[in-house]
């Protein structure tokens, strides 16, 4: 093996794609070979850093230092000063100095430092391209571990016991969901992975996928094996070309080095992986949607019972798990369910990623131990939140998760905490949301969302989310009153507790959330004043946009 | 071993694997409906049904919930009756209120709705759709705007007829059912046989309504106008007054057509008869002379318009002879009016028939043998109901009336053309007798009757055994039509009927049509049939003395001409 | 003669797609992928819906369900603005009204050169860097009205 003096690792996410990090990449490998440097140091393409803020991004090691929001000729300069002489460029880059101009490994960074990083373990540290990153960097290790000393039974029950819970929103019980689906009837299972990514403001199957491929592979062929699965399906949303490339390719290099196909390293067990792309329906993140999806027809939902585990892909037993569930199988799998445990709370072990997005600072992808507060994820990695504008509120969960308000920065970050105050953990996203912003105007915008979204099946998401816009549109407008409010609530109830799917019974929730944090301003609306200033009143209380 | 739910406090013991709505149905407890439909698969979509499940976080539906051992159901609570109240109002905010227009009216399950749970206006601000409506068929129309997205029709057309010219488009808001691409009815590959109508509960279909030109020809002094009914008819219409599905009101029906004006009341039945001569001889015919085989029955219009566009190349396995309607129509203008002395240019014939399609038929070119349009204005047996209730006719003090003669009188072989199989089984009581020169023993060919989707018997008739085979509703004809294109049909002959239980199931009946009203209304049928004392088509006096009088003989240059039609491949 | 030709090519293209999961997605992709216009017209949903044997209004029913499938002919390339809660917030309504006044179009409209078809989206999952569009499978992001110039003189 050649070794090289120094890795000069670039981020290739998508979120550094179009920010330029081509032709930085470019400029790079240039200047090394103008300066006779193409045998001391490599250039690798890598996964998200999750400074998604910061890039196009780089990183030199052995120092592990970072250089950020870089252009071509930043490169000239880091390639002759860096890496030929030495010296590190202050102005690029983006991590302190200690007092004697020593650099702070990026991981005591305040960005990492809070930070846990299991799923996202390998991005930004390993070449997605190349199997053998993966492998060099203990990838694989889990599944012939268990094809190897565990039965699909005690695959189940680590799993169980480690306590990791669905990661797509509804937070179910992997390891419940692995047996339900091992012990139904049928003659070909399936495992599906649903990376139909679509909630807004979550982008991190999408970084996984495009920084870490050879985990999910591995992560499905360990699912596959303990449900007894020959056959496994990623559903990845149309728009994500890069992910569907990478995937793609990771399932080439898998297969042609025997991790995936016929008598898989040696064993008797046989599993293999095909893409799925979508066509562009939100809808379709909802497990029984996606199924119908691959089926070929319109995304809709199916009625439950009966359930995927018994009744899913052609009506065989399936197992549809989040992206980043079962990047989290490997790790378990070769550290055990205790070492899992030791992370996170009780309720909800292991770490969550989550994508920061709106008024924040540092918006990006980050992981950290559930239980968090949003306080430490907001003000500490995050940044806080720029132009010295005030925190007003935060939508964590994704648009059908609830506002939250400053008095609730310290609520610790997980499944339960969060319920209970009328929000979600949902997929990990978390939208930041400054005061000049107004209330009534932001969940109108949810709403648009779940119009738009809404397949259509169900009389009370159909009807109910273009009627719920409305009468929102008459508060923004000031032509609302308390009966609008009266209606309001009653039709919220009636979408939660009577639409077919997650997304009409969830529509309602930052509505419900906003009155119950956010009533004086919603109040002041009803008298006609819109305290941030932003809905423009008396505006005819108008047509549904399109 | 049952499954014990307790529902509203009653614990009551039903088949495991019942859903919690069958469960409330066993118990008496009623629980409103919209996209239920007791034919078709479960489809949970409009979420009427909800019920509260003790347990469960979510109100759950009622339609496509399980019950488990000990479930505790409640169906009525106020989170109930909030929730379907919201959902009502939804609908209704995007629902043209134009009920006093609405031909459904009354047989509306939306109105219905909205009556039992108490919803007189919505909070919602109104939203029509303003689609446009579909005015392309002389059968069918369509009106989206009124469509509440339940998904019956789809069904219908998808799986009960193995069509599937509708179906869900669009998303969100603007889900609506369609045809490909939007195009009008008139342009696909519809047979018109108003399956999607009976499927829908409100009026966004509907058939097109002819009654005022019937008017105007009853009022006209200068026509004489002439009615003929189909046999599923008179046990059908009694439902439209109130009656009991499947009471036979034959002696009603006429004096309330006469009643209404018209000066002949004769009767489909005739020509019925007729056709099983004209046809049982065409079948003999292609038995001894190597014709196309099987031969497959044509009275259905909604099943020859499917041929035509699904199995062009199959089209002479259909019999020649035209329907009863048609042949009756092409009668009527000539024999009729020749022995009674009346002008052909003023004779008007209306036909009162179970179906969408037959407008269809009617209206076809081919139709004019007799110099004129053969059947003028087809009605449905719901625009009869219309008309009568129009003319102010007390139907409960109608006293019974005979059909007029010669076109009025008929055998009960040719009332069982109403039922599935019943067309097979008047042509073999005929081809048996004419063959084998025998009297038959038993007139009940049982293995053709009832609602099995394809039956199949084989007969000995002389020398040869006779397979036949029966089909009704357009996916079940779809099978046998497979074996007939790919030549691997047992049969000899093949009786389809478009619409599911034939004729008496068919798009022109009263709503609702269901499979438990196509059972009794078929009972009805054969109830007519023992009550005759003529039961074979051969010994109908009327239709002998047509043939000594003015066809000659089956098959003849006269039927030639009148009785019997070509096709058009449509593609 | 040319038409039966490209239907023929257009078959053995979806042809490998009927017996394979998300297949009938796969030829609807590969079909609209293939036309000059980026949509799907007529004769391709009857392609599909012969080829993979199902009714043709459900292959129509299918499209029309899916937002990256068009039934209308669009222009050389197609601007989709994501107007999902991350990029409202950082300015997304104004990204789109001022991408709607350089282009004299209406959101689902066609610039008159057809060089331009302008849609709105939900979120694309760039939202790191928001508010963003994709021009055809091209994502920008971090945008501001002043950039929008330059990208637009990207696509001829």
């Amino acid at each position: 093996m050649k070794y090289y003096r120094a890795h000069v690792l670039i981020c290739s996410g998508s979120n550094c794609a179009i920010k330029g990090c081509r032709s930085v990449k470019q400029a790079c490998e240039q200047e090394i070979i103008r300066h006779g440097l193409q045998g001391e140091v490599q250039v690798v393409d890598t996964g998200c850093l999750g400074l998604c803020d910061q890039g196009p991004a780089l990183v030199v090691y052995p120092e592990g230092v970072m250089y950020g929001r870089l252009t071509p000729s930043d490169v000239l300069e880091i390639v002759s000063e860096h890496l030929l002489k030495g010296r590190l460029v202050h102005r690029l880059m983006q991590q302190p100095t200690g007092p004697a101009g020593e650099v702070s490994p990026l991981s005591m960074t305040p960005f990492f430092q809070k930070q846990k990083r299991v799923v996202l373990k390998n991005c930004g540290l390993i070449d997605p391209e190349r199997i053998e990153d993966y492998v060099r960097a203990g990838g694989y290790t889990a599944l012939a571990t268990a094809l190897d000393v565990m039965t699909p039974e005690s695959v189940i029950a680590e799993i169980t016991q480690s306590g990791l819970r669905g990661r797509g929103g509804a937070g179910f019980p992997t390891g419940r969901k692995w047996e339900y689906t091992r012990v139904a009837a049928g003659q070909q299972k399936y495992v599906i992975c649903n990376a139909d990514e679509g909630e807004p403001g979550t982008f991190k199957d999408r970084l996984i996928l495009e920084g870490d491929p050879h985990l999910i592979v591995e992560g499905m062929a360990l699912a596959g094996y303990a449900i007894g699965a020959t056959r496994g399906i990623v559903y990845i949303r149309g728009e994500y070309e890069l992910s569907i490339h990478r995937m793609e390719q990771a399932i080439r290099q898998a297969r042609e080095n025997g991790l995936l196909g016929e008598g898989i390293l040696s064993s008797a067990f046989s599993f293999d992986l095909e893409v799925c792309a979508g066509a562009g329906a939100y809808v379709c993140g909802e497990e029984t949607a996606l199924i119908e999806s691959i089926e070929g027809n319109r995304g809709e939902p199916r009625f439950k019972p009966p359930y995927p585990v018994e009744k899913g892909l052609w009506g065989q037993p399936t197992s549809v798990n989040n992206v980043e569930t079962l990047a989290n199988v490997p790790s378990i799998i070769e550290q055990g369910a205790l070492w899992y445990r030791s992370l996170g709370t009780p309720s909800s072990p292991g770490t969550k990623v989550f994508t920061l997005t709106g008024n924040i600072v540092n918006s990006g992808l980050i992981e950290v131990p559930m239980g968090i507060t949003l306080r430490e994820v907001i003000y500490e990695i995050g940044g806080g939140i720029p132009e010295g504008k005030q925190f007003k509120m935060a939508q964590t969960g994704g648009t059908s998760g609830g506002c939250l308000a400053a008095a609730h920065l310290d609520i610790p970050m997980d499944y339960d905490s969060l319920q209970s105050h009328g929000s979600s953990l949902g997929s990990g996203a978390l939208l930041i949301m400054d005061d000049t912003h107004c209330i009534v105007d932001l969940t109108r915008c949810f709403l648009k969302f779940f119009v738009h979204e809404s397949c259509g099946q169900c009389t009370p998401c159909r009807e109910g989310a273009p009627a719920l816009y409305h009468l929102l549109g008459k508060v923004s407008a000031g032509a609302g009153g308390h009966a609008d409010i009266q209606l309001i609530n009653r039709l919220s109830r009636t979408m939660q507790s009577s639409s077919l799917c997650a997304l009409g019974q969830t529509a309602p929730v930052p509505v419900l959330s906003a009155l119950q944090h956010f009533w004086p301003e919603i109040e002041a609306h009803l008298n006609g004043r819109c305290p941030a200033n932003k809905c423009v009143m008396g505006k005819a209380a108008g047509k549904i946009a399109n | 071993m049952l499954t014990n739910v307790t529902i509203n406090g009653r614990t009551i013991a039903v088949r495991p694997g019942s859903t919690i709505l069958s469960a409330c149905r066993q118990a008496d407890i009623k629980v409103p409906t919209l996209c239920h439909h007791p034919d078709q698969a479960v489809k949970a979509a409009c979420r009427i049904c909800v019920v509260e499940v003790a347990g469960q976080r979510l109100l759950q539906p009622a339609c496509s919930y399980p019950v488990s051992e000990g479930m505790v159901v409640n169906t009525a609570t106020p989170a109930v009756r909030e929730a379907r109240r919201t959902m009502l109002e939804l609908l209704l905010s995007n629902h043209p209120a134009d009920c006093l227009q609405c031909p459904r009216s009354f047989a509306c399950e939306l109105q219905q709705l909205a009556s039992e749970l108490n919803v007189r206006e919505t909070p919602f601000e109104s939203r029509l759709r303003q689609l446009k409506q579909d005015q392309s068929t002389v059968s069918l129309q369509r009106i989206p705007d009124k469509c509440v997205n339940c998904r019956r029709c789809v069904h219908a057309c998808l799986t009960t007829q193995g069509i599937g010219l509708l179906y869900t488009a669009g998303r969100g808001r603007d889900t609506v059912v369609q045809t490909s691409g939007n195009v009008p009815l008139h342009d696909v590959a519809c047979v018109l046989c108003g399956q999607c109508l009976q499927a829908c509960p409100v009026g966004a279909i509907t058939e097109v309504d002819e009654t005022e030109k019937v008017w105007d020809a009853l009022s006209d002094p200068a026509k004489h106008v002439v009615v003929q009914v189909a046999p599923a008819i008179r046990v059908a219409l009694g439902e439209e007054f109130g009656g009991e599905a499947g009471s036979v009101v034959t002696g009603k029906l006429v004096s309330a057509l006469r009643l209404l004006g018209f000066d002949r009341v004769f009767d489909t039945d005739f020509t019925a008869d007729l056709t099983i001569i004209e046809e049982g001889h065409e079948f003999l015919h292609r038995l001894s002379h190597g014709g196309t085989l099987p031969m497959i029955t044509s009275c259905s219009p909604g099943w020859v318009k499917f041929t035509e566009h699904n199995y062009p190349e199959e089209l002479a396995h259909l019999s020649s002879c035209k329907s009863p309607q048609q042949m009756f129509g092409a009668l009527a203008k000539t024999y009729y009016a020749e022995q009674s002395g009346i002008e052909a240019s003023s004779v008007f014939v209306v036909s009162v028939m179970p179906c969408t399609a037959k407008k269809f038929e009617a209206a076809r070119p081919e139709m004019t043998s007799s110099g004129y349009r053969d059947v003028d204005v087809v009605l449905s047996t719901r625009e009869l109901a219309r008309m009568l209730k129009q003319a102010g006719i007390d139907w409960a003090g109608v006293s019974d009336g005979e059909f007029d003669a010669p076109l009025g009188i008929s055998t009960g072989a040719a009332a069982i053309f109403g039922a599935t199989g019943g067309v097979m089984e008047a042509a073999l009581r005929t081809v048996y007798e004419v063959v084998s020169g025998k009297e038959l023993g038993s007139l009940d060919f049982h293995a053709v009757r009832g609602m099995a989707g394809v039956k199949e018997a084989a007969i000995q008739i002389g020398d040869l055994v006779v397979n036949v085979g029966v089909a009704h509703g357009l996916a079940n004809a779809r099978q046998l039509m497979e074996q007939v294109a790919n030549g691997t049909s047992p049969y000899h002959f093949i009786e389809i009927m478009c619409c599911p239980g034939g004729c008496i199931g068919g798009g022109g009946q009263p709503i609702p049509t269901t499979n438990a009203v196509r059972e009794q209304r078929i009972r009805a049928i054969y109830s007519v049939d023992e009550a005759m004392t003529l039961r074979k088509s051969h010994q109908n006096p009327a239709v002998a003395k047509l043939y000594a009088d003015f066809l000659k003989r089956p098959l003849g240059h006269k039927s030639h001409t009148l009785l019997h039609t070509e096709y058009v491949k449509r593609g | 003669m040319a038409e039966r030709q490209a239907n023929f090519s257009h078959r053995q293209m979806i042809l490998p797609f009927v017996d394979q999961p998300g297949g009938l997605l796969k030829a609807l992709h590969a079909l609209q992928n293939a036309s000059l216009d980026h949509f799907l017209a007529p004769s391709d949903l009857k392609l599909v819906a012969e080829v993979f044997g199902v009714p043709e209004a459900k292959v129509w029913g299918t499209v029309t369900f899916y937002s990256l499938y068009s039934t209308s002919p669009r222009g050389r390339h197609i601007i989709r603005v994501c107007e999902s809660a991350p990029c409202y917030v950082v300015g997304a309504m104004d990204i789109l009204k001022s991408l709607g006044a350089m282009l004299n179009v209406q959101p689902g409209e066609t610039t008159s050169d057809g060089r331009f078809t302008l849609e709105v989206a939900s979120c694309l999952g760039v939202c790191g860097v928001a508010p963003a569009l994709m021009v055809n499978m091209d994502v920008h992001g971090n945008l501001t009205r002043d950039k929008l110039a330059a990208i637009l003189a990207e696509y001829a």
